[in-house]
């Protein structure tokens, strides 16, 4: 992991050619980043013709080894690495050229690894801050996030570097709805946090999926992430090695094998 | 009666002059301590940035004093601050769009940004010199003083006199405006949340849609302003020379640094504490020692701990035992 949590903000024009704006399919998935592949600034290639996508309504999880490039295919479809080949659409909309901030406002929101909450704010601010790009009234998005994460509530006048890990989570998670985006994509969203926290946190992702946004997940917990999973993705030295449904993928045996421990 | 008249000269000596000065360090220090924060460098251009502020007032109430402009028993400065703090907010404006700009795009390490605001500090100071001249400038006038020292004596009997100058009442009143200000505009508007964003986590800010170069922006206005009143403050309260302001970067700094960069909360504290620590250690004691104790065990000497002429070692040694006992400020700042 760069020590950089969000890798390449440059997000130069794409030198990759994704021949014109192809018009979408019909069916064609909600969020797809489609052949990918790419590193960060100059460096060698991370992922190999990656393909990562989401269905509306869906929870897709994209697990795998240490170092198979789960976060930089996250990253690569959130626009921050440069993609030499492949292309990203969003509803149809090929967004491959659009740097981070841009997509945000295209609806997309990202819950970064580390660094994900203004410490010195309190829960209140930080939502707030979420809703920057915001101008309308946001009281009732607020609202709405209190209601998922009412711990957050209790805690609003406090500074949000004081909270515990999975409730700095929360945070993290509630800062990115305040835009009301139409797909949440979180990076390892259960990092560092006790099981029991971790449980809960997963509870509060499928309330968010309940609530009608589609969520893509990087997770370290394989089995856990695949059990709450739509859709499964296993990423093998940056390429797609096993896809399919998180049952399906808990099912097979050589999945099982090589990331489950058996 | 002695323990009275003890009283009323700490307070002649040390306690009035070190509130003000105080306050001109601790407004001194919150523009450092904001450039800190969200330009991450430490801005040595900042004493001569007051300077330069200073200077426009004074060019400004004299040329207000030649149209016979008074605001009677108050020193004209005042109605020329404003005058001053625009000309340094375009000042500082125009330093970062010919300067600074070309190295935050190149993503400069701070410590070469430290090193260009000391060349921008020696162009600022050339700038002022140039101008006005090296020597000290007159610029106060109004009443000097809100109760001076014989009056004291005959209000109250004591044979100390307190003197009040009305500087240095103009010093805090004007200080607590500005903070007060400055910490609603950081606590209470959207964009001062956005520049407390900034410095807290730029990566997130840029994510949640803040604007960088507008917050840039807004920082200079501020620090220019912030700059501005502190050296327009120090100039009223002692004299305006272009060379003290570069001084003041020492103690200044102290205190930005006392009180932890990057908070504002630490740059109010460290300005008093740096400032109450420079009075006290260069005063002579020996007329309050002299009240408070029996004649026979009255000090021989002025128990002066140190000669006014090394007041800014006392900076340098505050700075040192907090950076070696909690680097990062009595109030948590980042440490440096």
């Amino acid at each position: 992991m760069s020590s950089d949590p969000y890798g390449d903000r440059g997000n130069t024009a794409p030198s990759a050619a994704h021949g014109g704006a192809t018009p979408a399919a019909a069916d064609e998935p909600f969020l797809i980043g489609q052949g990918m592949t790419g590193g960060y600034g100059n460096g060698p290639d991370i992922l190999h013709d990656c393909t990562i996508a989401v269905e509306k309504g869906e929870i897709a999880v994209i697990v795998g080894p240490n170092g198979a490039g789960k976060s930089t295919a996250m990253k690569a479809v959130f626009g921050m690495l440069d993609l030499r080949a492949g292309h990203v659409r969003l509803a149809g909309e090929d967004i491959t050229a659009l740097s981070p901030q841009d997509r945000v406002a295209k609806g997309m929101g990202f819950v970064p690894q580390t660094n994900n909450i203004f410490t010195s704010m309190t829960v209140e601010e930080n939502l707030e801050m979420g809703a920057f790009i915001r101008n309308d009234d946001f009281s009732g998005t607020m609202e709405q996030i209190y209601d998922l994460f009412p711990i957050l509530r209790d805690k609003r006048r406090q500074l949000a570097g004081e909270l515990s890990g999975g409730q700095r989570q929360q945070v993290a998670v509630g800062r990115a709805l305040m835009t009301q985006p139409k797909l949440l994509m979180l990076d390892e969203p259960t990092a560092g946090v006790s099981p029991i926290v971790m449980d809960e946190l997963f509870d509060r992702i499928i309330e968010v999926a309940r609530t009608g946004i589609p969520i893509l997940m990087v997770e370290q917990n394989a089995r856990q992430a695949l059990e709450i999973a739509d859709k499964g993705y296993v990423l093998v030295q940056g390429a797609n090695a096993y896809t399919g449904t998180g049952k399906e993928l808990l099912a097979d045996e050589e999945v099982r094998k090589s990331f489950l421990g058996g | 009666m002695d323990f009275l008249n003890a009283i009323v000269a700490l307070s002649n000596y040390v306690l009035i002059p070190g509130i003000a000065y105080g306050s001109q360090l601790a407004l001194g220090a919150l523009g450092v301590t904001l450039v800190y924060g969200i330009l991450r460098f430490s801005n040595f251009a900042h004493g001569d940035t007051m300077a330069f502020g200073a200077m426009i007032t004074v060019l400004v109430t004299w040329w207000l004093q030649s149209l016979g402009v008074s605001l009677g028993p108050l020193p004209t400065a005042l109605l020329a601050l404003p005058f001053g703090i625009l000309g340094c907010v375009l000042l500082l404006l125009a330093t970062d769009r010919v300067v600074y700009r070309f190295y935050r795009e190149k993503k400069a390490k701070p410590v070469i940004l430290v090193i260009v605001s000391m060349g921008v500090m020696f162009i600022m100071n050339g700038i002022v010199r140039l101008i006005i001249g090296p020597d000290d400038q007159r610029f106060l006038d109004g009443e000097r003083f809100l109760i001076s020292a014989r009056d004291f004596k005959e209000m109250t009997g004591l044979s100390e006199g307190l003197a009040i100058k009305s500087t240095q009442v103009i010093t805090l009143i004007t200080a607590i405006i500005v903070v007060a200000l400055l910490f609603w505009f950081l606590n209470r508007t959207r964009a001062g949340k956005s520049m407390r964003a900034y410095s807290d986590n730029e990566d997130l800010a840029l994510l949640s849609g803040v604007n960088p170069e507008r917050v840039v922006m807004l920082t200079w206005v501020i620090v220019a302003a912030l700059a501005t009143v502190a050296g327009v403050l120090y100039g009223l309260d002692k004299s305006f020379k272009p060379f003290t302001y570069f001084q003041l970067l020492l103690p200044i700094f102290a205190s930005a640094i006392v009180g932890g960069l990057g908070n504002p909360l630490g740059a109010i504290a460290g300005g008093f504490v740096i400032a109450f620590s420079e009075v006290t250690i260069t005063y002579a004691w020996k007329k309050v020692l002299g009240y408070l104790m029996p004649d026979s065990l009255a000090p021989d000497g002025l128990v002066q701990l140190l000669s006014t002429d090394y007041k800014f070692a006392v900076s340098f040694v505050i700075l040192l035992i907090v950076l070696l006992f909690k680097p990062t400020g009595l109030f948590k700042g980042q440490s440096v």
